[in-house]
């Protein structure tokens, strides 16, 4: 089987902050071929229409994620133990973003 | 300041504004990649807001119940006074970036000027541009900048389309009777100013990427006054289409 040959340069993930102070946020990935390229194509994109104040775009390669197949013992052993949750305190008022 | 002179500012830097956002809308779907694509038709985009508000405001200011929409479809070619060199073809994409980089090098000094003139209109609009054009700016100018320093190909292309376009810049910095007055009033910055500006930006930006300036002497002249290289009347004919074929269609 030939390869298909990708010319569209390399996958670059972007993540959108949308107020200062505010954690990143995936939004998407884009093509480029270099860090320059990859904030340009990711700013005509992804933040045309005020989404965000800051962004980041991190070679999707450097993300080091987890395999789908240790979904189980990565993810599920917190799942009984309720104390580990922040589930029994009160928000005071005028807390936002939480 | 007559009403009548700032119309006809405005339409004819609305007019370049126009006809390049057409120029740009022509290379969508038809990118390098995907991205670009989407970048090159963002810049349309802006250039046709601002085509908008300018020839919004110059209607009202010429009060001959004219709309916008009558000054873009309703006008022959010679009623066009868009600088020649914002009608040139895509003819690849060297050409397309060399338009618009020059052309935003042009617009970026225009609209800082206009940004602080007196007029609310005019300098509302112009401060809203100047951040978009910052920006196709920085694009455009890495563009020059990879093409002129990436492949032997791209290299000769890129320098092929500033050959090929050179002629079209002593546009950007003729003066006529309507400058003078705009200089006059501050709406605008002097010829020999602008030519200044806009020689030392590209001579230092081109010979820096190992792209050169043409010596070319022999400059284009008459868009001011309604003339046009063949180019134009294609446009037109494809943007007023539905105007032509069905007047003052309504749906």
């Amino acid at each position: 089987m030939s390869e298909s040959k990708d010319t569209q340069g390399e996958l670059w993930e972007v993540f959108l902050q949308t107020k200062k102070g505010l954690p990143f946020k995936h939004a998407g990935s884009v093509h480029a071929y270099d860090k320059e390229m990859a904030i340009q194509n990711a700013r005509d994109l992804y933040t045309r229409r005020g989404e965000g104040r800051g962004m980041w775009v991190v070679p999707a390669n450097a993300i080091v994620a987890v395999d789908p197949s240790d979904d189980s013992s990565f993810f599920d052993p917190a799942d009984d133990k309720v104390y580990r949750h922040p589930t029994f305190y009160e928000l005071p008022e005028g807390i936002k973003n939480m | 300041m007559e009403l009548l002179d700032l119309s006809r500012f405005c339409m004819r830097l609305g007019d370049s504004c126009l006809i390049m956002a057409h120029r740009q809308s022509e290379m969508c779907s038809k990118g390098p990649f995907l991205e670009e694509d989407i970048a090159q038709t963002n810049l349309g985009l802006d250039l046709l807001g601002q085509a908008e508000a300018l020839l919004i405001y110059a209607a009202e200011l010429e009060g001959k119940g004219r709309t916008a929409d009558d000054l873009v479809y309703k006008r022959p070619e010679r009623g066009f006074y868009n600088f020649m060199l914002a009608e040139q073809p895509n003819t690849d994409f060297a050409f397309a970036v060399v338009r618009q980089y020059i052309m935003t090098l042009y617009l970026s000094r225009v609209y800082e000027t206009l940004a602080k003139v007196d007029d609310e209109t005019l300098s509302g609009i112009a401060a809203k541009a100047v951040k978009e054009i910052a920006y196709h700016q920085r694009h455009l100018g890495m563009w020059i900048k990879r093409l002129g320093e990436g492949t032997e190909e791209s290299h000769e292309r890129i320098q092929t389309a500033i050959n090929e376009l050179w002629m079209f810049v002593g546009e950007l910095y003729e003066e006529d009777e309507l400058d003078l007055k705009m200089q006059e009033a501050g709406y605008a910055i002097s010829g020999e100013a602008m030519k200044a500006y806009l020689m030392a930006n590209i001579s230092s930006h081109l010979t820096e990427v190992t792209l050169s300036v043409p010596k070319s002497v022999y400059m284009t002249t008459g868009s001011k006054k309604g003339i046009h290289t063949e180019y134009l009347g294609y446009i037109l004919a494809e943007m007023q289409y539905l105007q032509r074929a069905y007047p003052d269609a309504k749906w």
